[in-house]
């Protein structure tokens, strides 16, 4: 299921909004935090983790959902957010903990929650599993052709709940999709030490589900295997697993200093820089020309621009406001 | 082992003064401890190359190899359950909860098994694990990872419960739940941990002794001596309250600190002398207020002898609420010395 010049096109948009936000993002989260590098400094307090580099993952798979379609994703969520069409301006203010926000500040980077597109993410390890399951129980109980997509990182597979949660969707053969952003480290600990398989797509078969696997973060090839695993969920044949070999081109988190990578990894990894890739790819295949490239990037950059500039100009929540929305 | 040390948190410059952080005095009593005992190891994310991702295992990989020093996968239920089968083959594990926010994926293996296997078996099986884990907020790290926890794990019995406000603390105890042969959760305060990144508190790190030393559990200690309200806390919670001493001082009022040190066994006899004394207590607390240590803390005075009390107690603590990422919320909902001030002010208008 190769994708159109239109969907190719999206795609690419669609990462380049991701890559500037995430440029945004780190530019920004270091204001307050020199000389001295302190969490709670700045304008953009906490943890970052961002996605730059992992970009393939979210429009691969998003460019096949619709809104109604609903997404769990995971503690490094912008770009799946940004792929599943989350209100870029308020989850950019969500993120300065503005009232403005998604959720009026309440909930902060790792917990962006767009009920218009039915996104939420969490930041704990494999906690999306269960919810997605659940989401496909419901659209396959109201006969619904929905699914549900739970985004996961390679480190979550060794959670109890990732089993848990793929036999119960095997099980009742549940529209979801599991998809592994394998990026091959959590956080200073590689997967060759803590995973027993190399591939965990491999572990699907526990589970008798298809399990498919995507060399070299590449975003054609998972849009491919991504549209025959979501077609089959809505057509009631159940569940997927499909793991993405994928690269983090930043720390864990920001101020990770990352002496834990091998040398020359981080250059060997940029040197496959996804965009540039997927920009190449473009401009090979006559889908876009050099101007249009540079039309598209403008466009993309104004759209992070506006967003941010809507973040830093809301207002902050009135601190009693802490006390509302504990129950509905 | 009982009472070698415990004379010697002073804040006056000394001789010879070596300031540790609350990171450099955990890992030095387990180096300590693994150096006299080879059936002590660690166990955790991030705990071997990266030195834990709050210092508190620095060092420790060089020098005792990754046999006895163990990266895990992110796999907390089978891994503290791990600790709890090797405890009971006789091994002192230390294992390292990232953040107590993550308890929920692995409390069984924790109040299910670590707590209760003692007691199934008769008191025939030992359980000599440390279950170390990191809380606290305030630098905005939102609802999934700026929890205390401390009622929830003091609740459930079969745990011993410690929460360290200072380097020096921090080392005695360390060492003493390792030598327990009792599980023990060690919950060490972000702010606390001399981590630059996460900002610290400066009154945690204070002069710490090279040599082993152990600080028993069920000790509380009077940081500062006063005569008109006693302030009971632990962890951040003690600093706020000195800082709230010193705010009240200027008011012509002498605030006696309490820092618990441990809750569980939780000292109730230094707690009810104090307020015996001063006739006023505020308890302060960086956990959810309803159901927890401040309500535990006012309960004991009142079932010992409520007379003690000349105004109604007063609590310090978190609001019902989820931590709020945005800055203001989570400063609104933080303690804070004013809090303690203003509480003071309360209970004087009664």
């Amino acid at each position: 299921m190769l994708p159109t010049s239109e969907k190719k096109k999206w795609m690419y948009e669609n990462m380049l909004v991701s890559r500037f936000f995430e440029e945004a993002m780190e530019t920004i989260y270091m204001e307050g935090k020199t000389p001295v590098f302190n969490m709670a400094e700045g304008p953009i307090p906490g943890e970052m983790h961002l996605s730059t580099g992992q970009e393939p993952c979210a429009v691969g798979v998003c460019a096949h959902l619709k809104p109604s379609d609903i997404v769990t994703a995971t503690h490094r969520p912008h770009h799946q957010a940004i792929a599943k069409g989350v209100n870029l301006k308020m989850m950019a203010a969500e993120i300065f903990g503005k009232k403005t926000g998604l959720s009026g500040g309440r909930g902060g980077h790792m917990h962006i929650f767009d009920a218009d597109v039915n996104f939420a993410c969490s930041g704990i390890i494999a906690q999306g599993l269960g919810p997605a399951v659940g989401a496909a129980l419901s659209k396959q109980m109201k006969g619904d052709d929905s699914v549900a997509v739970a985004f996961l990182g390679e480190g979550a597979v060794n959670q109890g709940a990732f089993h848990e949660a793929l036999n119960l969707a095997a099980v009742w053969k549940l529209p979801v999709i599991f998809v592994i952003e394998d990026n091959s480290w959590g956080i200073s600990v590689s997967k060759a030490e803590s995973t027993a398989v190399k591939h965990n797509a491999v572990r699907a078969q526990a589970y008798n589900m298809p399990g498919r696997f995507i060399a070299d973060n590449d975003p054609i090839a998972l849009y491919d295997i991504a549209g025959i695993a979501i077609e089959d969920a809505r057509a009631g044949k159940g569940p997927t697993l499909i793991e993405v070999e994928t690269y983090r081109l930043a720390g864990h988190f920001m101020g990770d200093a990352e002496g834990y990578r091998p040398d020359g990894e981080i250059d060997r990894l940029k040197s496959k820089d996804p965009i540039i890739r997927m920009k190449n790819l473009l401009i090979d295949e006559n889908v876009i020309s050099e101007d249009e490239n540079l039309q598209i990037t403008l466009k993309a950059q104004k759209l992070v621009d506006e967003a941010i500039e809507f973040a830093r100009e809301s207002d902050y929540p009135e601190p009693e406001e802490a006390l509302d929305k504990v129950f509905v | 082992m009982k009472g070698q040390a415990n004379k010697c948190l002073s804040n006056n410059h000394m001789e010879n003064e070596r300031k540790l952080t609350i990171a450099r005095s955990m890992a030095e009593a387990t180096a300590q401890e693994m150096r006299r005992d080879d059936n002590v190891f660690v166990m955790g994310e991030d705990i071997g190359k990266l030195g834990g991702v709050y210092g508190n295992t620095r060092g420790l990989i060089e020098e005792f190899g990754s046999t006895r020093i163990r990266d895990t996968p992110i796999s907390e239920t089978a891994f503290i359950g791990a600790a709890v089968g090797a405890a009971q083959d006789g091994m002192r594990p230390i294992v390292e909860l990232m953040f107590v926010d993550f308890f929920g994926v692995c409390f069984d293996a924790i109040y299910n098994l670590m707590a209760k296997n003692i007691y199934f078996s008769g008191g025939k099986f030992q359980v000599p694990m440390v279950l170390m884990t990191s809380g606290g907020g305030g630098y905005s790290d939102g609802g999934q990872h700026s929890q205390v926890l401390y009622g929830t794990f003091a609740h459930l019995p079969g745990m011993k419960v410690v929460c360290p406000s200072n380097a020096y603390d921090a080392k005695g105890l360390m060492t003493t739940a390792i030598r327990d042969n009792n599980p023990v959760v060690y919950m060490y305060h972000k702010s606390l941990q001399g981590m630059g990144w996460l900002g610290t508190e400066q009154g945690a790190t204070v002069h710490t002794p090279e040599e082993e030393y152990s600080i028993p559990f069920g000790e509380a200690k009077i940081v500062k001596e006063g005569s008109d309200v006693t302030i009971v806390g632990v962890g951040l919670g003690v600093h706020n309250g000195l800082k709230a001493a010193k705010l009240l001082e200027e008011k012509g009022v002498n605030a006696e600190v309490v820092d618990l040190r441990t809750l569980v066994p939780l000292d109730r006899d230094t707690v009810f002398n104090s307020v015996k004394k001063t006739g006023h207590l505020i308890v302060v607390d960086e956990d959810y207020k309803s159901f927890g240590l401040t309500g535990e803390i006012i309960a004991t005075i009142a079932e010992r002898d409520i007379s003690a009390l000349k105004a109604s107690p007063q609590r310090v603590a978190y609001p019902d609420i989820p931590i709020p990422f945005s800055r203001p919320m989570e400063r609104y909902a933080l303690p804070n010395p004013e809090k303690i001030v203003n509480a003071y002010a309360k209970m004087k208008e009664q």
